[in-house]
């Protein structure tokens, strides 16, 4: 018989905060680059190829921290094609994020072979080692959630807050949104429309390249094909539902990273067949899309700006 | 003689008309074909930096594919779903929105089919074989009903709803051949369809079936659809201009979970086919992505049926040719993904086509254009 604190405890906990972290830097990304007016669905791929690009650096040098920093660079520049084909040639964004998905599940399948000879999964490497934090380490049932997890678990939390000033508490911020919100007018007054939607994008595939990164290096310590399943997806529904703001996607990723949780634990419990579980995340997300459809409005128009 | 004198220029106009519709149509595709030559660039660039010589991979590709009839027939039995998940993505596409889930309704119909090809025996087969394929539509019809009815009540965005439910399809069939339907042995399958529900093959020795003629059906009717019916009209007024389209009376929503169930019912049937024609029995995970293909096959046919025809046979020759390239070279067959995926990029912005043409050495191709 199993026992409902064999499922809810301070493991589940500590685990949902572990799921969220992807989904954190992933839908914190999906912010930057819809407030100035682009859609990217291309986050799953720029996710999946930081997951790959970590495991295939930290391979190369033995350290994951040069993995962590291969996963933001891949992301960024996967940012800076989507800003080419749709800021620089306007062309659709739907199409350019679904390509980019596209290239990154059939590259990194390619060069998982081509490095590791197998097509589902690489090597394992050296993986990011989690930190305990001292007091907060001793706390009885906190300290089991938060007292002890890697350090991208931290930096989420960090990247959340200091987004949160970028976006809403410096000149920088508000050029972003005016940016996203009116185009012209943002150009009449002397913002680069053009660098500031580049330079978005970047940011927004570096943040989703470290959510890739968390799950290959902080979390399985190896290259899983397609290991995002669909998180990309489930990060822009967390934006959503987050209102497209930091703290929001905040709290929406930690509903996600729950119910992931949740489908793990269940799964290793086995009174639910894994299929059947594996689609609570999805379900969820639909759910939470349709429910919370209506309540926020996008902070932009998602239209190709052209200076005359 | 007056007949006469009329006839004579009559013919000759015709052919001058068809040949300058040819030509015109060739022309009308070059942004098209230099997608593609440039994709396959890129694609050699990432061969030569992984080892592998770009000749003898296309090379192997090209013989794969169109060889032998075996080959030719295999090209049309992996170009047949990949025309039916094209046709629903420019169905969508052409009202202004995009199922991105045709890869869920495909696996859906296929096992929709499956069931009811296995629960029935002894049923004559021109009753058998339209109902398991009538269940396919049906099974994919309602993978798009879903976010069709929650984009129309609620405004969900269809993107992340289609795409969610792909993979709650993938895993719930997946439980399905794996529990209550499973056939003994160890895979993850059905037992077979009865005969009575099978498409029949076509060519001996290949897997070419009757799904391929079904899906040419699907591409004249889906023209038929949007050229000549009253749906059709109001799906294409919705894409060009929404709020004009619900100025003149049309009413969107409707519009918006029509043109989603058609959408996946065509998916649907693609399914159906693969399962009745190709396997005779539902695989989990028998699809390596076809509807992806199909987003690729639509963009590069034009957004046209008629030119998705011709497209899904060029990356169904992709498909089984990269088979033959697997086998006798080592290639990994993950290759043709990324040249699937390097056409959807470069098809994603005209522009850059045009850029590419302006710059490379494609201006041989713009003559007069």
């Amino acid at each position: 018989m199993v026992n409902i604190t064999d499922i809810v405890n301070a493991g589940l906990f500590a685990a949902s905060l572990r799921m969220a972290t992807p989904l954190v830097f992933a839908s914190i990304g999906g912010i930057f680059s819809e407030r100035v007016g682009i859609v990217n669905i291309a986050l799953e791929g720029m996710m999946l190829t930081g997951a790959f690009s970590g495991v295939l650096a930290t391979f190369a040098t033995g350290n994951p921290w040069i993995g962590v920093l291969a996963s933001v660079l891949a992301g960024g520049l996967l940012g800076y094609l989507h800003a080419i084909l749709t800021v620089k040639f306007s062309g659709n964004q739907i199409i350019s994020g679904t390509g980019i998905n596209l290239l990154a599940l059939g590259a990194t399948a390619y060069l998982c072979q081509a490095v590791w000879g197998s097509r589902g999964a690489s090597q394992s490497v050296q993986g990011l080692e989690a930190i305990s934090i001292p007091l907060i380490n001793d706390i009885p049932f906190l300290g089991e959630v938060i007292g002890n997890q890697t350090p991208l678990v931290y930096l989420s939390i960090l990247v959340a807050i200091l987004s949160y000033i970028l976006l809403f508490k410096t000149p920088g911020g508000l050029r972003i949104r005016a940016v996203g919100e009116h185009p012209a007018a943002a150009d009449t007054t002397g913002v680069d429309v053009y660098r500031t939607k580049y330079l978005c994008l970047i940011l927004s595939g570096m943040l989703a390249g470290l959510g890739g990164a968390f799950l290959s290096l902080g979390h399985l310590s190896l290259f899983v094909l397609g290991m995002t399943g669909g998180r990309g997806f489930i990060a822009l529904a967390a934006m959503i539902i987050g209102g497209w703001t930091p703290f929001g996607a905040l709290g929406a990723s930690f509903l996600f990273g729950f119910a992931d949780a949740l489908q793990i634990r269940l799964q290793s419990v086995g009174i639910l067949p894994s299929q059947i579980v594996l689609t609570l995340p999805y379900i969820l997300t639909i759910v939470v899309v349709a429910v919370f459809a209506r309540k926020r409005l996008p902070p932009s128009d998602y239209k190709p700006y052209e200076k005359d | 003689m007056i007949e006469n004198h009329r006839k004579r220029p009559n013919f000759r106009q015709l052919f001058e008309k068809l040949w300058l519709k040819l030509v015109g149509s060739l022309k009308n595709s070059v942004p098209q074909i230099v997608a593609i030559l440039a994709a396959f660039l890129i694609g050699a660039i990432v061969l030569l930096a992984t080892g592998y010589s770009p000749l003898e991979a296309y090379g192997a590709i090209l013989t794969g594919a169109f060889g032998d009839i075996y080959g030719i027939g295999q090209t049309l039995t992996q170009a047949t779903p990949i025309l039916f998940t094209a046709l629903a993505f420019l169905l969508s596409f052409k009202c202004g929105l995009f199922n991105l889930g045709a890869e869920g309704q495909l696996i859906v119909g296929g096992f929709f089919a499956a069931v009811v090809g296995i629960s029935f025996s002894g049923m004559p087969f021109f009753i058998h074989l339209p109902l398991a394929l009538l269940a396919g539509a049906f099974g994919g019809a309602l993978l798009g009903f879903i976010p069709a009815v929650l984009k129309a009540k609620l405004g969900a965005h269809e993107v992340i709803t289609t795409m969610m439910l792909s993979y709650v399809a993938l895993y719930v069939t997946s439980y399905f051949v794996n529990y209550p339907l499973k056939a003994p042995g160890w895979v993850s399958q059905t037992i077979p369809v009865a005969p009575s529900a099978e498409l029949p093959r076509l060519l001996p020795v290949t897997q070419l079936s009757g799904a391929f003629v079904v899906s040419i059906v699907a591409a004249a009717a889906t023209v038929y659809l949007l050229e000549r019916t009253t749906i059709g009209y109001e799906i294409r007024a919705m894409g060009l201009n929404p709020a004009a389209a619900e100025n003149a009376g049309i009413n969107t929503k409707r519009g918006l979970i029509l043109a989603f169930v058609i959408s996946g019912a065509i998916a649907g049937i693609g399914g159906a086919g693969e399962i009745l024609g190709v396997h005779r029995r539902f695989i989990d995970g028998f699809s390596p992505g076809y509807g992806w293909d199909g987003l690729a096959v639509a963009l590069i046919g034009g957004l046209n049926p008629l030119g998705s025809i011709v497209a899904a046979i060029l990356f169904g020759a992709i498909r089984s040719g990269g088979i033959t390239m697997n086998v006798s070279t080592g290639v990994p067959l993950d290759i043709i993904n990324i040249l699937q995926a390097l056409v959807v990029l470069f098809v994603a912005a005209p522009k850059l086509i045009g850029y590419i043409r302006k710059k490379g050495g494609f201006k041989w191709l713009t003559s007069r254009t």
